[in-house]
């Protein structure tokens, strides 16, 4: 009986909550479709450490390389540790969370194991169909993976995160053999400085072309991200204006959230936008058109400056908190 | 150096897309096509390569019916030099993609792929990782800057969290981003130096790839609805609400 492989993204030997996700979801698949045992690999510096958090996670076996060629992330080397895992542990479903890391590597995987790809799914339906959002989320279209090895990419904001249970599975190290260009890594610049990571965070506030320029957008949003704790997004109309970086954009063709509370500022709410936030608890728009699409699917809207409700929001906020 | 830039024709972006009556398709009776904007991008950056004297000749392939030879018009009319259509009207997914995709590359002396991320339309965002795969070649994606040097490319690339920046040799794969550049329009008598411009045809089947595609959609439905909320009078009521209802503060 062929296995199930999910690679888990670490950072310093935590286990990312989005591949907590795709754990969760790897499960699923692993039932509906009849696997045996469900697989992990962990790369990079700490992978050793991680291994042993993701093995408690309900893996069967966890395997890991701290070896240099995972010092830093290229695809090159994910894609030749993911193949090589899945060949010799007869894993016939592969799984990752659909961020730019698993969206990068995992279809090297697939070209080299002849597999087809499920990006970026949302559900494992009764049939064991997958159901995925195409054309910016107008439309869920349940896909069939032909291939005998399968390749699925997870949103994770639709899968629950696996939680430790049970007995923990065993860990082993690897050593990867990898082949081909020599790509180099350059650096990392972070953006988000000491805020939440934007698919992670529990409350994301995002600030559309209202907020005019990149000045006003930090000081605007700042205070407000502030005081809940949030991740700042942006829509693609002010990642385009440069009011905000790329990063920050919230959208079809940027992130994809759901978090607690989303709090919309000076967002009219285009298709594309509303595809990458609609999934959100809590939904908060604060526009001063009252026929802004935005307010269709807000939980609740406010019609007004946010010049002045913005300010406003953060003293009630903390008022409320005291 | 010859850039290679694939070209997908999609749905307007702007269009409400819709499920036809027995959920195998969408609605295409009044879809606007477009060239796919990450494509645009593409060619845009091609185009600039080209001008700054990097390239020497900047070529389009396009792969689906008669009728997506209009987007590949349009690319030129930006100022690609040629195109290639690929003839098929069959379903094409970004395995399929890829396996033609190959076939043109080799069949030329391309010293650089650039492509859009992902189309907007199946959002799959696979193509250009499979080609590279497929090749063997490097692959730079989701990039918002691009420096050729003596036989490599060192691109920046937007990833989760920031910017990460990787230098790859050529020949490779680039797949673009949104920051990458503004695409240009194209100029009115660019639109009619285009339509004079070689256009090669190669029908599907004379490449040799398989052409089964590896995803198979079984039914397509609308999303569900989120059911509406509420305007709320003042900031106070909002702060209320997000406390008493929604217990998030």
């Amino acid at each position: 009986m062929s296995n199930v492989l999910v690679f888990v993204q670490q950072t310093d030997g935590e286990v990312a909550k989005v591949s907590r996700a795709a754990v969760t979801a790897a499960k699923q698949l692993k039932d509906k479709w009849g696997h045996d045992k469900l697989i992990g690999l962990c790369v990079g510096p700490s992978a050793a450490a991680a291994a042993d958090k993701a093995a408690s996670l309900g893996l069967d076996q966890v395997f890991y390389s701290e070896e240099t060629s995972f010092q830093n992330y290229l695809a090159i080397p994910h894609a030749a540790a993911t193949e090589q895992v899945a060949k010799q542990n007869d894993c016939k479903t592969i799984v990752a969370a659909a961020t730019t890391t698993g969206k990068d590597f995992m279809p090297r995987v697939a070209a080299a194991l002849e597999a087809g790809q499920a990006s970026d799914i949302i559900a494992v339906n009764d049939d064991g169909s997958l159901k995925r959002p195409m054309y910016a989320g107008d439309i869920f279209a349940d896909v069939e993976v032909t291939t005998d090895t399968k390749i699925v990419t997870v949103r994770s904001t639709a899968f629950e995160a696996a939680e430790p249970s049970g007995t923990a599975g065993s860990t082993a190290a690897i050593s990867v053999s990898v082949s081909g260009p020599e790509v180099k890594f350059d650096n990392y610049e972070t953006s988000g400085g000491d805020r939440p990571e934007l698919t992670d965070a529990e409350v994301v506030v995002s600030g559309g072309r209202a907020l005019k320029d990149e000045t006003t957008f930090m000081e605007v949003m700042g205070p407000l991200a502030d005081v809940f704790s949030a991740a700042i997004g942006a829509s693609r109309a002010a990642v385009d204006s440069g009011y905000a970086p790329n990063d920050w954009q919230v959208g079809q063709t940027g992130k994809i959230v759901a978090p607690n509370l989303y709090i919309a500022v000076g967002i009219s709410g285009a298709i594309q936008h509303l595809a990458g936030m609609k999934d959100s608890k809590t939904i908060v728009a604060i526009n001063k058109d009252p026929d802004a699409p935005i307010f269709e699917i807000a939980d609740f809207g406010l019609v007004a400056d946010l010049y002045e409700a913005v300010p406003a929001l953060i003293e009630e906020v903390k008022k409320a908190k005291a | 150096m010859k850039i290679l830039v694939p070209v997908k024709r999609v749905p307007d972006y702007e269009a409400k897309i819709k499920v036809n009556a027995d959920g195998t398709g969408i609605q295409t009776a009044d879809i606007k096509w477009i060239v796919n904007p990450f494509d645009e991008i593409a060619v845009e950056e091609a185009l600039k390569l080209k001008e700054a004297g990097k390239a020497t000749e900047v070529i389009v392939v396009g792969i689906g019916p008669d009728d997506s030879v209009q987007q590949l018009r349009y690319a030129m009319a930006m100022g690609a030099d040629s195109g290639i259509i690929v003839k098929t009207d069959q379903g094409v997914d970004s395995d399929v993609a890829s396996r033609v995709l190959a076939e043109i590359f080799k069949k030329g002396d391309y010293g650089l792929i650039i492509m859009g991320k992902q189309s907007i339309d199946s959002d799959a965002n696979q193509t250009a990782q499979l080609l590279a795969a497929r090749l063997g070649l490097a692959q730079a994606c989701f990039a918002s800057k691009l420096e050729l040097g003596d036989g490599t490319a060192t691109v920046t690339r937007e990833v989760d969290g920031g910017l990460e920046t990787i230098t790859v040799p050529t020949p490779c794969i680039v797949s673009t981003d949104l920051r990458l550049n503004e695409p240009r329009y194209a100029p009115l008598p660019g639109i009619m130096k285009a339509k004079k411009k070689p256009l090669e045809e190669i029908a599907i089947a004379d490449l040799g790839v398989d052409t089964t595609p590896k995803i198979k959609v079984l039914r397509m439905t609308p999303p569900p609805t989120r059911a509406a909320g509420r305007k709320v009078e003042s900031v106070e009521a909002l702060v209320k609400a997000l406390k008493d209802e929604a217990k998030v503060i």
